[in-house]
């Protein structure tokens, strides 16, 4: 009895979170002009209308790139911050990792004004570049959490066998460091792409004129009308965010157990 | 001179000294092991050879040249941890291989250079295996195979036994020994199990809190120890209070307190030089437990009684009180068991050859340097 209520329960809480997601999924495949029930059946036009929306596709290549460079960045800059913080005694480390991992605890507005302001102040307008700069500063504390995780469970003795053997510290950290700090680095990567890809209160004030991702262009969809492209541009965006990270996992699974480790 | 040569070599961390002045001279091909209670300095002056750590102060040498300033992966050196620390990424073919890449060796040279490194240790038939897929005592072999691959000057191993269970050790310490010798590499072995030291060792330098306490063949460690720390480290000892009387012609004649006066060989005594206070040094398996009643034979003998026994199998740890009156000590025995084990509370005989004795001179402190042949 006792557990029958606790499955319900469960059951209605996983309603509650996926049915409004089911739901936009379910309808942008709907052939009707409304973007609501009851479907009057399958189509894909609203896809094609996504394909042929200028202002949309526009948007898209605009995150996408937006997102490509900042995982990039991220995951340069977290690996080295990571190496810094984990392998070498500097001074003030804490502090340093305190101040890198900020962004994830102030509220995101508050950093988004305080960027602005604080870009505003030293006189650097608006700019795809400043975009790019606020992307990076929320998404490399994600990179340096994993990959700083990682590089403390990768023991020392690897390294300076390898050392040992004749490897410079650079050899070494390409032939042994980076490639068993992969996983952490392919997972921060994504993680630096989906939450760029997502973001859009730090977007909405810093992008520049004109320029649009896909959430903000989304949102200035919503604006004007409900439109079924939305769900489109929807499930689009599931597909993007949660599929990318499930890839990224199993691909990093299968390729440690071809190693059994 | 050595192969490898240390003078004068200090490490400090801050305010703590970890290794003190320490000098070592260890001949070329020849298998040196430091040997001490944890914390007493063996990884840290091993890790100086290798090029892990600075010495802060003293040079070391490598082949006639000094390497203080030489980083590790110029010094051609072969290390092998405790955790074996193979790359777990790459198979047991390409972890071998991974000194060779860096040496100008041809890729027809590296296979057949695995190969024979990959049959030296016994294991051919792994080469495409990862390491996880291995037990410690192959990864263990592996590690060895990869570190000796690459023709290093110097093998150095940090207590690459420790980790393998107890049977597994044994036969590892043969075959280690047995490789070694066969290639010939001067090779530095760190551990603090005095069995694995005096097994495999040409020398054991023994060490406590960053000192070396004396160096010497495995034997004239365990015979004629420097120091009483020498002599509790390596097996169990009876160490007794001692006044040294002098030398009579090739005898060292010594008191205990409560016992009759002992003579023992000098050779037995090289550090005690006449009268004096002492110790006298008794291995418990020199003490050998008889029943009171047996005959007299070319050994010493006192009364004894038996306080308890630690009942081992085959053999038997008895702890006994000799002396008289006011002057009784307690002394252990380790002796094989003949039929049945001596009972506690029994009284006994209990014998000893006085060449199997030895004596210190009490209260020396013994520091500093020391330095193998
Ligand atoms: N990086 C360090 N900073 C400060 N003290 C250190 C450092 N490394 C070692 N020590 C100290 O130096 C002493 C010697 O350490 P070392 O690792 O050489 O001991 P060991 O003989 O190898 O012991 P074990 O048998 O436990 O491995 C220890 O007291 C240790 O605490
Ligand atoms: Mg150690």
């Amino acid at each position: 009895m006792g557990w029958n209520l606790i499955r319900l329960y469960a059951v209605l809480v996983y309603l509650f979170m996926f049915l409004p997601v089911a739901v936009v999924v379910l309808l942008s495949f709907n052939a009707s002009q409304f973007g609501a029930f009851p479907m009057t059946g399958f189509s894909m036009r609203w896809f094609v209308a996504l394909w042929e929306n200028d202002a949309v596709m526009r948007a898209f290549r605009t995150s996408l790139l937006l997102g490509l460079l900042c995982a990039l960045i991220s995951t340069t800059l977290g690996i080295l911050a990571s190496l810094a913080l984990v392998r070498y005694r500097i001074p003030g480390r804490n502090l340093i990792t305190t101040v890198l991992i900020a962004p994830i605890l102030v509220p995101e507005v508050v950093l988004a004004v305080s960027l602005l302001l604080f870009l505003n102040f030293i006189g650097i307008g608006k700019s795809f570049l400043m975009l790019l700069a606020g992307h990076v500063i929320f998404t490399l504390p994600f990179v340096i959490l994993v990959v700083q995780a990682r590089l403390v469970g990768i023991r020392r003795d690897v390294e300076e066998a390898a050392l040992s053997l004749g490897a410079s510290p650079r050899q070494t950290f390409f032939s042994v460091t980076l490639p068993l700090l992969m996983p952490a680095v392919a997972a921060g990567a994504l993680f630096a792409f989906t939450i760029s890809f997502d973001n859009i209160t730090g977007t909405l004030f810093w992008k520049p004129g004109g320029v649009e991702t896909v959430p903000t262009q989304i949102f200035a969809m919503l604006r004007h009308s409900i439109s079924p492209e939305i769900n489109a541009l929807g499930t689009v965006m599931i597909v993007l965010t949660v599929g990318l990270p499930l890839l990224g996992a199993s691909l990093a699974r299968w390729l440690s157990m071809k190693r059994g480790v | 001179m050595g192969a490898v040569n240390l003078s004068d070599v200090v490490k400090r961390f801050g305010d703590f000294t970890a290794v003190h002045r320490m000098s070592l001279e260890i001949p070329e091909g020849s298998f040196l092991t430091l040997l001490g209670p944890s914390g007493c300095g063996k990884t840290t002056t091993l890790r100086m050879i290798a090029g892990l750590l600075d010495p802060s102060e003293g040079d070391i040498d490598i082949n006639g040249r000094r390497v203080n300033d030489l980083p590790i992966h110029k010094r051609n050196l072969g290390l092998v941890f405790q955790n074996y620390a193979l790359f777990p990424h790459k198979t047991v073919a390409e972890n071998v291989a991974f000194g060779l890449r860096y040496r100008n060796v041809s890729r027809a040279d590296i296979a057949r250079r695995v190969q024979e490194a990959l049959e030296l240790v016994r294991l051919p038939h792994l080469a495409s295996r990862y390491p996880a897929a291995l037990s410690g005592g192959q990864q263990q072999r592996i590690a060895l195979a990869r570190a000796v691959v690459i023709e290093p000057d110097v093998l150095l191993l940090d207590e690459p036994l420790s980790a393998l269970d107890a049977n597994l050790r044994e036969e590892m310490r043969v075959e280690l020994k047995n490789i070694q010798k066969r290639i010939g590499v001067t090779s530095v072995f760190v551990t603090h199990d005095q069995s694995e030291a005096l097994a495999m060792s040409d020398q054991v330098v023994v060490m406590s809190e960053g000192r070396i306490e004396q160096v010497g063949a495995p034997q004239e460690v365990y015979n004629t120890p420097a120091s009483e720390f020498v002599a509790r480290f390596l097996g169990a000892a009876n160490i007794l209070p001692a006044e040294a009387r002098g030398i009579e012609g090739e005898t060292m004649v010594l008191d205990v307190p409560g016992l009759p006066r002992l003579g023992i060989p000098r050779s037995r005594a090289p550090r005690l030089a006449g009268a004096g206070a002492a110790r006298l040094v008794i291995r418990a398996e020199k003490l050998a437990l008889t029943p009171v009643d047996a005959p007299a034979d070319d050994r010493v003998s006192v009364p004894a009684m038996v306080e308890a026994v630690d009942y081992q199998g085959q053999s038997a740890r008895y702890f006994l009180r000799i002396g008289e009156g006011e002057n009784t000590h307690q002394v252990q025995a380790i002796n094989m068991i003949d039929e049945r084990p001596f009972a506690e509370g029994e009284a006994v005989s209990v014998r000893v050859r006085p060449r199997d004795c030895a004596a210190l001179p009490l209260g020396t402190a013994n520091g500093g340097g020391g330095s193998a042949a």
